[in-house]
């Protein structure tokens, strides 16, 4: 254990000190401002079929969000527009209080998923310009994901390939619920890709496979998908580690976001039991699941759970790693975690330093 | 940690069923005659593979048979061996699967009833989970009617994936007839492969599927909470059978955090879930998903009650070794609890057995 | 406990809310019909401002399928998480017993005997007949 230097009373820490947040989402001020970015043929697309990806709505998703535009209800920008639309008051009511000093963008509903790939790919395309031109370019503090239609492997490679090298960027952004498992080989062009660029890919919750979202079956309620995104992680990461990603990928990094964190140690546990019973099911693996996990892949503490007592929370980050914990927000999101008091533990200086900055520097090659 | 503590209840083992030929007695004329007719296959299901490890220890292998077809190795190897007074038996043999509500049904009396013949009648130590044709919830109910006539079935046996999440209306008819009968539901590891097992598609590896029946045990927790069922049925209690439970405390710590904020979605969930888990929900002890240490106390600290846990060895399955099937070194109350008195609380048929 | 002066009652209609600093702590004050809470404008949960919560009812069920709607406007919810708050007692609709905001006494006093507060006596044309909203802290 840390001998504790000292115990900090919650609240204080994070007006004082910067972090990271490793979850923001931006959003177009209206449905035309990707416009610039997009060829005249998807604009015409986009007014004529819309954005369909593989659920039933036009607008709005069949399991209604818990508050409007599922965002806190005074993140609404006051001049209008969506919320997370208007940077100048995510500075004011986020960045700035909030000593945001490395923000990770990661725009949703930005075509990912859609059932037509052309359209997903140009979508995609032009999110990623958009977020440059908007956000990174005139904010500093803030880097973009490379989104891409990852159920098109070669496709999404190339605009990785396409961004490598470009400082705007700091991760290629795929979601939870795709059409296969996220380990399975039609997904490897995209690690290949973010491996040679040396990008970590960060996987976000959501996104619509076309499958149920459990293996038993479509619930009835939000609340059923919210807390469903903590089971949909530890599918998609069991297919990572059981197909071999990491083991085929060395040097690749993996973000698990938004899907909470008290979950992964007895996933840990559990996988490593069932590999090694079935060991000569995978000879691919050379070693136990939790050893890639532990090497390979970080995690959002968003949504923080919340034990009572709060420090229950301690042994679950000892049994998964001070290393591994990515502070982030969700800004602007309802279950939103407020960096003063989301997460009131008895940090030592250097394990809050870790979780809140430092860690999510190492993951993004931003350390120093 | 090798423990024989008399009077222990093992709450999950499986007698199989050998094959098609031996419902044939259980069996009515017309199903008698499709086995036949339409070249029907064994209901063996991928979720047990039958030489994979985890399906059989190889000390519990059968000579020339299927795992769990030798009455006198699971005298020896599993009531015996632990000195168990009473064992549940949930057989696995797939009615699940089929599509036909009629079918299932027919085989499910049938598995049923062999179960009652084969097992139950010649060994005393022995009960059984109510096998039932979860694919029409009416003719589940009836099932249950009819077997709970015999004291020997103390259980309502369903698998952890089906068509539709367990805690959803249309299945309220068999809790219905459960809780009237003070059967608990027996929820096991299994699916009827009607949906990919993961919310996020088909897996490639058994490895795969096999760790995601503890995910969809999360899922069906969800679903039975978050729909009210033990609002409707607050006498009913769900066992959750070869689930591991080491994810329990991470689960509900964060399926109660979106409660408080989504309360208004679902407000006959009127209690906090962990309170609803202590008063409806229990485990069974196998698979036990923690490293050797003190994992597993800490892990009983984080749910903080210790009446969730039943024992079990789930024998044939290949879950410890020897007679590993309890943790090191657990205090001697918390070993009694989970090996006779949270069993006995569960299963209200055993312990009018015990009292009397 | 003190008395503050926060605003007239005419500034405070029924059905708005105005959000004040009393001693460096912010509070908001709420007319609902006619009757006035005031609650401390931080969420016991993580923190956020109460006072661009939404009032809603209270839906209560006795069984699943059951949605019994009632207290409208009397419940306060984060504009965070959604936690329900009564603004009458600002105890919380999940586990009521342990999570509550703090609440103060709002009366409504005459014009006569005031203690300074946020709005000094002055800055109203004070008559006998003009009603102010007062706190106690």
């Amino acid at each position: 254990m840390n001998v504790q230097v000292a115990v900090r009373e919650a609240g204080q820490q994070a007006v004082a000190q910067a972090i990271a947040d490793c979850d923001i989402h931006p959003y177009p001020k209206s449905p035309k401002a990707l416009y610039p970015f997009l060829e005249r043929r998807w604009q015409r697309h986009l007014e004529t079929y819309g954005l369909r990806t593989r659920q039933g709505y036009e607008s709005g998703p069949a399991y209604p969000k818990g508050q409007p535009e599922a965002a806190r209800r005074d993140a609404f920008p006051p001049g209008g527009g969506k919320p997370g639309s208007d940077l100048d008051f995510m500075r004011k009511q986020h960045l700035d209080p909030n000593h945001v000093a490395l923000g990770i963008l990661n725009p949703l509903r930005s075509g990912q998923g859609l059932q037509n790939g052309d359209f997903a790919h140009a979508y995609c395309r032009a999110v990623n310009d958009w977020q440059v031109a908007e956000w990174t370019g005139k904010e500093p503090r803030l880097k973009a994901s490379v989104l891409v239609h990852y159920e098109d492997g070669p496709g999404a490679a190339a605009e990785i390939e396409r961004r490598a090298g470009d400082a705007n960027f700091a991760q290629v952004l795929l979601l939870s619920r795709t059409a296969e498992p996220l380990g399975q080989r039609r997904y490897w062009p995209i690690y290949a890709a973010a491996e040679r660029a040396n990008l970590p890919v960060g996987v976000h919750a959501f996104g619509y496979g076309g499958y149920p979202v459990t293996g038993a079956g479509w619930p009835s309620y939000y609340i059923e998908e919210m807390v469903g995104h903590s089971q949909c992680c530890q599918s998609l990461l069991t297919s990572m580690v059981i197909e071999g990603v990491f083991e085929h990928f060395p040097r690749l990094r993996v973000v698990l976001i938004e899907a909470g964190f008290a979950w992964l140690p007895a996933l840990k546990w559990r996988l490593d039991k069932i590999w090694g019973r079935l060991r000569d099911e995978t000879p691919h693996l050379k070693r136990p699941p939790s050893e890639y996990i532990r090497e390979q892949v970080w995690i959002t503490t968003q949504p923080v759970e919340e034990p009572e007592p709060r420090k229950h929370l301690l042994d679950t980050i000892e049994w998964i790693g001070w290393d591994r914990l990515l502070f982030a927000t969700d800004y602007p999101h309802w279950d939103f975690d407020d960096p003063a008091r989301a997460l009131p533990l008895p940090f030592t200086d250097a394990q809050h330093r870790r979780v809140f900055l430092d860690n999510a520097r190492t993951v993004y090659g931003l350390a120093g | 940690m090798s423990v024989r503590a008399p009077e222990s209840i093992d709450c999950d083992i499986h007698p199989a069923v050998p094959g098609l030929q031996a419902l044939l007695p259980y069996l009515d004329d017309h199903w008698r005659e499709t086995i036949v007719q339409r070249g029907m296959h064994e209901f063996s299901s991928i979720a047990y593979p039958e030489n994979a490890p985890i399906t059989a220890r190889p000390d519990f292998r059968v000579n020339g048979g299927k795992a769990g077809t030798d009455l006198d190795q699971l005298r020896d190897q599993a009531l015996d061996r632990f000195g168990s007074r009473l064992a549940i038996c949930n057989c696995l043999y797939g009615v699940q699967l089929l599509f036909s509500e009629d079918m299932a049904a027919g085989f499910a009396r049938a598995v049923n009833d062999y179960m009652a013949r084969e097992w139950l009648d010649r060994e005393p130590r022995l009960r059984a989970s109510i096998v039932v044709p979860v694919q029409n919830p009416e003719m589940a109910a009836d099932e249950i009617e009819r077997c709970a006539k015999d004291r020997r079935f103390v259980q309502v046996l369903m698998l952890v994936m089906g068509d539709m999440p367990l805690g959803r209306r249309i299945y309220w008819p068999i809790y219905a007839a459960a809780e009237r009968h003070g059967l608990p539901i027996g929820i096991h590891a299994g699916s009827g492969y009607r949906h990919p097992v993961t919310g996020v598609g088909w897996p490639s590896y058994y490895t795969e599927d096999y760790a995601a029946q503890a995910v969809a045990f999360q899922s069906q927790l969800t679903s039975l909470i978050c729909e009210g069922v033990f609002s409707k049925f607050p006498e009913l209690k769900v066992v959750l059978m070869e689930s591991g439970f080491t994810w329990l405390p991470a689960h509900l710590w964060r399926l109660t955090k979106y409660w408080r904020g989504l309360r208004t979605e679902i407000p006959w969930t009127d209690v906090a879930p962990i309170e609803i888990v202590r008063r409806n929900v229990r485990f069974t002890l196998q698979p036990i998903d923690a490293p050797p240490g003190d994992t597993f106390a800490r892990i009983l600290d984080h749910i903080g009650c210790d009446e969730l846990l039943l024992f079990s060895t789930d024998y044939p399955h290949w879950q410890f070794d020897g007679d590993a099937a309890l943790p090191e070194a657990l205090p001697g109350d918390l070993v009694r609890k989970i090996m006779i008195e949270n069993p006995q609380q569960t299963y209200p048929r055993l312990l009018k057995e015990a009292v009397r | 406990m003190s008395k503050h002066v926060v605003a007239p009652v005419r500034e405070l209609p029924p059905g708005s809310r105005k959000l004040v600093q009393v001693d460096g702590r912010p509070i908001v004050i709420f007319n609902v019909g006619g009757e006035f809470f005031a609650l401390l404008n931080r969420c016991p949960h993580q923190g956020g401002n109460l006072c661009e919560g939404k009032l809603i009812g209270l839906v209560e069920s006795s069984e699943p399928g059951v949605y019994r709607y009632s207290r409208h406007g009397e419940i306060l919810r984060c504009p965070w998480h959604g936690w329900e708050f009564d603004v009458r007692t600002g105890k919380s609709w999940c586990g009521p017993e342990r999570i509550r905001t703090k609440t103060y006494e709002v009366g409504i006093e005459p014009g006569q005997n005031l203690v300074e507060g946020p709005y000094r006596a002055e800055t109203f044309a004070v008559t006998l007949e003009e009603e102010y909203v007062v706190l106690e802290v």
